[in-house]
């Protein structure tokens, strides 16, 4: 028996060792949508721009799919026990596609000059840092004002891109002609860009980690159609098919095909979570109870199984599962229309018309607006579809023209980045719809997320996290919807693509074709 | 006919201003702008960083400050810069263009070269089943909506017996030279061309098929068929020239769009056109990049016109006359 039971282990560890030697070689056809506006990703931080431009720049870290930190351009790091001081130390034999030396100037350059100034997000991280410094060309230091719990989070290359000292130094950042032909220390080079075509990256010979990586070239191809995006992949012109390429009815007939995967992994740093923006301020929207009548009234489960393939979980409240510090101690909304009917009676809802925004991304989301209606309509709610572009959606966020709005955020893997910002009264401001747009204003929720984020040990920050999301979840301040499943769609001969929590975006490093 | 030419350009450029003083305010008039759809893409942004793309971008000036700088640069042969794709105007637009001219035109050739010939067929033969086919595909290619016919064309012709391909300009990454790229292109060409092309292919018969009909009712033609002139020379020589004019109007119509690319074909079979940038640009609030497209658009569809108006006086005499 114990023979048979070695002979199996040992079977199981040769098969598995020879599925894990990387091949060497080949081409990867890729589908990129939207076209990127460009690949300097210190500038543009947009979804495509990160994809494509996540094989060229790197951060000094990566992360895992479960957020735990691991080297990329530095290769160790220490953090103080007063939780002030980060000292990263970084590889001494990092080369810019150029041929010039990274060193820790590049680190400081980046930044605490050249993101601070392109980098919306960022910089609002950054205020907590007092000072960058580098004391030797491999050693980079983080002082900060206070202790600031995600700190860790926020090295990641979109977040934290890391662009060449020796060519923007002293230029203007967005006009350099150097943006057309982007220099990294990433695993693949910029070789081609025909807009509107494709973009071509090609093999880094001189990478720093030793064989990787793998593939000799990345061929990302620009579709416009989403229908087309599916033929590309059925007729074998693209193999690889990031989250949201194609429309989610196609999903299952694509992912049927033979010698066809599909994972959802990828997208725990982003924990993207969909929700419905409801405007505190004014109409029936500012009543608690409508709130929470929307809560019950929605079918969530339907949307998740009709909509989205099953794929994703329907939201608990403002953190998402993937992201630290979630709670599932809160109360439920499960479906339950007399709950809904009986709560607006209750506060007297006279039939006043809601307007509701569809996000203008395509044709699932467009169903899922007509589905909600539906949903609102069965307990009464007398509900308008508005249509709108992207620059108009952008637009009657920004000015709070909406009474229910979808959309969906991402939370970068830490409440103090990305949920925060949806709930603190400090953050109501007119002009931007990523801040808290639906005017909730609550003290107490402020003085717990201010001091969760500042807190040192995680599990004073849990604590605080938990009574917050409790708190939150009983106000209803936004109508919370499904932690969305952005399935990857590519040739089962593709290996080890999606290894880390921002998925494809990095994964080319790793990434092999199995002959 | 140098003063008549002269006279249309100096009216052209003056309509020309005019239509990108329209298209500028139209556009100002939309809601959104470039700053805030370049926030909105970074996932996060505070009003301070928008204030400064807009301040970046020129978009912080009274609007007809905006204008007049605007029209400085147009009139300097400088379309502007697009901050969104952070090149030249000029440069993206140049870069599109080949693609488009050759999807535009091929598409302008086939429809009225067997437009024009299935027309006159049909109307040789009224009656007749001949006439009765052509005239029933005519108006199944007329009533068919674009979108649709691509997508059938797709799956047909690229999924189903996988003949030609489905999209794109050519075939990305196989590196082709000389003829062989040229074929490649060739291949690609065909569905979009066709499916773009069938419309007008439509019109131009219906067209030719009436006006042939109706011209070979005059009575200078009654009068040459009493002098006993062979029919095919009457088709050819009397009839079919003075049949012309309503096509070449529509020729000159059709050619004038050229340039503007074709959004919905150049969107499903990825053809990297300037429909396609001109789309684009307007879902992202481009204003510089989006007028450049305009500008170039329009300036095509006064010089087609000018074109059509020389013709015309080579077609018909009468009309030099007048």
């Amino acid at each position: 028996m114990l023979t048979r039971l070695t002979t199996l282990a040992a079977a199981l560890l040769v098969s598995t060792a020879l599925n894990a030697e990387p091949v060497t070689g080949g081409r990867a056809n890729v589908v990129i949508q939207p076209e990127p506006p460009s690949l300097m990703m210190g500038l543009v931080q947009n979804g495509p721009t990160q994809m494509v431009a996540g094989q060229i720049y790197e951060g000094l870290l990566r992360y895992d799919q479960k957020l735990q930190p691991m080297p990329q351009l530095a290769k160790s790091w220490d953090v103080s026990e007063d939780g002030l001081t980060y000292t990263f130390h970084l590889h001494d034999n990092v080369k810019w596609h150029d041929g010039k030396p990274f060193t820790s100037a590049d680190v400081v350059f980046s930044a605490d000059v050249f993101l601070r100034e392109t980098h919306a997000r960022l910089r609002t991280s950054l205020e907590h840092v007092e000072s960058i410094t580098a004391p030797d060309d491999t050693t980079v230091i983080f002082k900060l004002k206070e202790p600031f719990g995600p700190f860790l989070g926020i090295f990641e290359a979109g977040t934290m891109p890391m662009v060449p000292k020796h060519i923007y130094e002293g230029t203007e950042y967005k006009s350099n002609p150097a943006n057309n032909t982007p220099i990294g220390t990433g695993p693949f080079k910029f070789k081609e860009w025909v807009k509107g075509s494709h973009i071509l990256l090609t093999k880094n010979e001189d990478y720093y980690e030793e064989g990787k990586p793998y593939l000799d070239e990345i061929y990302w191809h620009i579709i416009p159609d989403a229908a087309s995006r599916a033929v590309a992949y059925e007729t074998g012109v693209v193999d690889i098919l990031p989250g949201g390429s194609i429309e989610n009815f196609d999903v299952q007939r694509v992912s049927e095909m033979e010698n066809t995967c599909i994972t959802d992994k990828g997208w725990e740093y982003f924990g993207p979570l969909s929700w419905m923006w409801l405007n505190n301020r004014e109409g029936p929207t500012a009543d608690k109870r409508f709130r929470q009548a929307v809560m019950y009234a929605m079918d969530r489960n339907f949307a998740r199984d009709a909509l989205w393939n099953g794929l994703g979980k329907v939201a608990k409240g403002p953190v998402s599962s993937s992201t630290r510090f979630f709670s599932d101690e809160v109360t439920n909304y499960d479906y339950d229309p007399e709950k809904a009917k009986a709560l607006l009676a209750e506060m007297g809802y006279k039939g006043e018309t809601v307007r509701l925004l569809p996000l203008p991304y395509g044709e699932t989301w467009q169903r899922w607006a007509e589905a909600v209606k539906q949903n609102l309509d069965e307990v009464g709610i007398n509900v308008e579809l508005v249509s709108t572009d992207v620059a108009g959606w952008n637009q009657k966020l920004a000015e709070w023209d909406y009474d229910i709005a979808f959309t969906y955020l991402y939370q970068y893997g830490d409440p103090a980045l990305g949920v925060a910002r949806t709930y603190l009264s400090t953050n109501i401001a007119k002009g931007s719809q990523w801040n808290n747009v639906e005017g909730y204003d609550n003290k107490e929720v402020d003085a717990l997320f201010d001091k969760a984020a500042v807190a040192v040990t995680a599990e004073e920050r849990q604590k605080l996290y938990t009574e917050v999301q409790q708190k939150l979840v009983d106000d209803v301040p936004v109508a919370w919807l499904l932690e969305l499943g952005f399935p990857t769609i590519y040739r089962c001969n593709v290996k080890d693509l999606v290894t880390t929590a921002i998925g494809v975006n990095d994964g080319f490093k790793n990434a092999y074709i199995e002959k | 006919m140098l003063r008549f030419i002269l006279m249309r350009l100096g009216k052209a450029a003056i309509i020309l201003i005019a239509i990108m003083t329209l298209n500028f305010f139209l556009i100002h008039a939309a809601p959104g702008d470039p700053a805030a759809v370049m926030a909105g893409e970074a996932g996060a942004a505070d009003a301070k960083f928008i204030a400064q793309l807009r301040e970046q971008f020129g978009l912080d000036k009274p609007l007809l400050v905006q204008l007049g700088i605007y029209l400085k640069g147009v009139l300097q042969f400088d379309l502007g810069f697009s901050y969104r794709q952070q090149m030249p105007v000029s440069q993206l637009i140049l870069d599109r263009l080949p693609a488009t001219l050759l999807l535009t035109m091929t598409a302008f050739v086939i429809s009225l070269l067997l437009g024009t010939m299935a027309g006159v067929l049909a109307s040789a033969r009224v009656g007749k089943w001949s006439d009765t086919a052509i005239s029933s595909l005519a108006l199944l290619f007329y009533a068919t909506p674009l979108y649709w016919a691509a997508l059938m064309a797709v799956l047909l012709f690229s999924v189903y017996f996988n003949w030609l391909p489905g999209f794109g300009y050519e075939t990305v990454g196989a590196n082709y030279t000389g003829l062989a790229r040229a074929l490649d292109i060739g291949r690609h060409l065909i569905l979009p061309a066709t499916t773009l092309g069938l419309f007008f292919m439509a019109v131009y018969m219906r067209m030719t098929r009436a006006s042939m009909l109706e011209v070979s009712q005059l009575d200078f033609v009654k009068t040459a068929r009493a002098k006993g002139l062979k029919s095919s020379i009457i088709q050819r020589r009397h009839i079919f020239r003075n049949a012309m004019l309503p096509v070449v109007t529509l020729a000159g119509l059709q050619a004038g769009q050229l340039v503007g690319g074709a959004v919905l074909t150049e969107t499903v079979f990825a053809w990297p056109g300037i429909g396609r940038l001109m789309f684009e640009a307007l879902a992202q609030r481009d204003y510089n990049l989006l007028l450049g497209v305009f500008f170039v658009s329009a300036a095509m569809v006064l010089l087609f016109n000018l074109i059509t108006d020389i013709l015309y006086r080579f077609v018909d005499p009468r009309i030099r006359v007048a």
